[in-house]
């Protein structure tokens, strides 16, 4: 496959304290693509994920070295606000503000500056189009977000994301607290947005992985230790520990 | 029943009359004061200045003057005890120095009212030459309530799920919008409560007004912030120990008024905390 990179990590090591969280990755990924990331608990799946738009300074422990390129720019140099847009993330469990389900939607735009109501309007009803939300709930706009169901909600959490214009999205487990039947409507939403934006899905979930990624990468304790096509990592992985987590001998 | 029953009786029991030992004392004390009190109270009671040496007439100078007071130290307080804990619990990073300004919080509001009333004479009515004006008193008032605001605010924003922020910031938002739209609307609720109990305790307080505003006998309004003007606090302090021959019932109704008063104001918090907890759904 030949395609761009839009990401590029050059030696990435992270530490949280002295505990080291990740070492020495180099990871490119590619436009429009989904890439997975697998891999069991504390594998540094999260920390790779929240590298990449500098979430992981929250916590003020953080430590990185190496590089990490949007873009062909170093991220050191785009202000947080501007890769935060950029760079969005859909977190493990759907986090809804206790707001109605519109202005979910539209804080993201309010806070780049984005006042005009019709506007704002326009661009909420996109995002909760483009998520498969909006026929479940054009008729409730105003309804706080927490009374969706989790599958709903999560989906109002894409579209919050959406609603920014990123370039890429990063899922945490996405699915992890939701039913099989959300769990399929997330996935569906995931294809349908593959023409638009680069995906990262990390996830615990190997089938999840083999259903919607493209390519798919195994992480453990803070390294990856094999990255290929999808197909070919889950029939035919060239390292050993991959194939005993793949095959459910460990993690 | 068995053991762990009868166990678990005995405790709630015990507990019960705990708080019922707490309670009566209070009850007590009200029903003792409005006894007393309430036989004095007047339309002419609230709505004149005392006559005749105190001893008939209203207390009139003296509910505004406490308004007046509660009012200047609220708009004293509150920007400045929110904006710190805003500072303490968003912005500051968590090294000595902070660590020391939390410790300090915590301590100043074990300080006895008459040292904060010591100091804001000292500072303020002597060395800012305020004089015993409205100002100083407010200003000695508010730093008293500082303390307990503060704690309050704190409480109260740390309180909102650190999800809300983390939710705002990965979104592109700045750092003081956060705080702004996803973490201050949740905590106001914490934060207004806090305010009412500390401007409540500062609105009974005798000795911070002693040397910086209150003052002994002045029958009509103040006309500007550098004027004194007659508090309840004080007014019955005066009227119970300086005055002979003071009717009893005029200082319970005096005492009844200030009660009043304060209930008013946690009333007025009970009624926006309840409006804001409807809005709030995690």
């Amino acid at each position: 496959m030949v395609a761009e990179a839009i990401i590029k990590t050059v030696d990435l090591n992270c530490s949280f304290g002295s505990t080291a969280a990740m070492s020495d990755l180099n990871l490119e990924i590619y436009k429009n693509e989904i890439l997975g990331i697998i891999g069991p608990a504390n594998s540094g799946k999260t920390t790779f994920l929240r590298a990449l738009n500098r979430l992981n300074y929250l916590n003020t422990s953080y430590s990185q070295a190496g590089d990490i390129f949007f873009e062909n720019r170093n991220i050191k140099q785009i202000p947080d606000s501007l890769l935060r847009k950029k760079i969005g993330i859909i977190f493990a469990l759907p986090q809804v503000l206790p707001v109605s389900i519109f202005n979910n939607v539209a804080y993201g735009p309010k806070v780049h500056g984005i006042t005009k109501k019709n506007t704002v309007r326009e661009i909420v009803e996109n995002a909760l189009k483009k998520a498969y939300l909006w026929d479940e709930i054009k008729d409730r706009l105003d309804t706080p977000a927490t009374r969706l169901s989790g599958g709903q909600q999560q989906r109002l959490c894409i579209a919050r994301t959406l609603a920014v214009g990123p370039d890429v999205i990063l899922y945490d487990e996405p699915c992890s607290g939701l039913d099989p039947i959300s769990t399929a409507k997330v996935e569906d939403t995931m294809r349908e947005l593959k023409k638009d934006y680069t995906q990262i899905l990390v996830t615990n979930n190997t089938k999840q992985a083999a259903r919607v990624t493209e390519r798919c990468g195994f992480f453990l304790m803070g390294e990856l230790v094999e990255i290929d096509e999808t197909e070919t990592l889950f029939t035919n992985p060239k390292d050993k520990r991959t194939d005993d987590y793949i095959t459910g001998r460990f993690g | 029943m068995n053991a762990a029953k009868i166990r678990e009786k005995v405790a709630f029991a015990v507990l019960g009359l705990i708080t019922l030992l707490v309670v009566i004392p209070i009850m007590l004390t009200i029903l003792y004061v409005v006894k007393n009190g309430a036989g004095a109270i007047s339309w002419e009671f609230l709505t004149q200045s005392p006559r005749n040496g105190m001893k008939e007439g209203g207390i009139f100078p003296a509910i505004i003057g406490t308004i007046i007071l509660i009012i200047g130290t609220m708009l004293c307080s509150l920007p400045l005890g929110i904006l710190s804990a805003i500072y303490l619990v968003e912005y500051a990073k968590d090294n000595f120095f902070t660590r020391l300004i939390k410790l300090s919080v915590v301590n100043l509001s074990g300080i006895p009212s008459i040292v904060y009333g010591l100091f804001g004479f000292t500072l303020f009515v002597m060395l800012l030459r305020c004089g015993t004006s409205i100002l100083a008193g407010s200003l000695t008032l508010a730093i008293m309530s500082l303390p307990v605001i503060i704690t309050a605010a704190k409480e109260a924003l740390e309180s909102v799920p650190f999800s809300f922020r983390e939710i705002s910031l990965s979104l592109g938002a700045s750092k003081w919008q956060t705080v702004r739209y996803c973490v201050l609307p949740y905590a106001i609720p914490g934060i207004l409560t806090g305010t009412v109990l500390s401007l409540s305790r500062a609105a009974g307080e005798t000795a911070p007004i002693l040397f910086t505003v209150a003052a002994f006998y002045l029958p009509r309004l103040p006309r500007s912030i550098f004027d004194q003007v007659m508090a309840l606090p004080y007014h019955l302090y005066v009227i119970s120990t300086q005055v002979p021959n003071m009717p009893a019932k005029l200082s319970f109704a005096t005492g009844l008024v200030l009660i009043a008063l304060v209930f008013l104001m946690n009333l007025v918090s009970i009624i926006l905390r309840a409006h804001y907890r409807k809005k709030k759904q995690w």
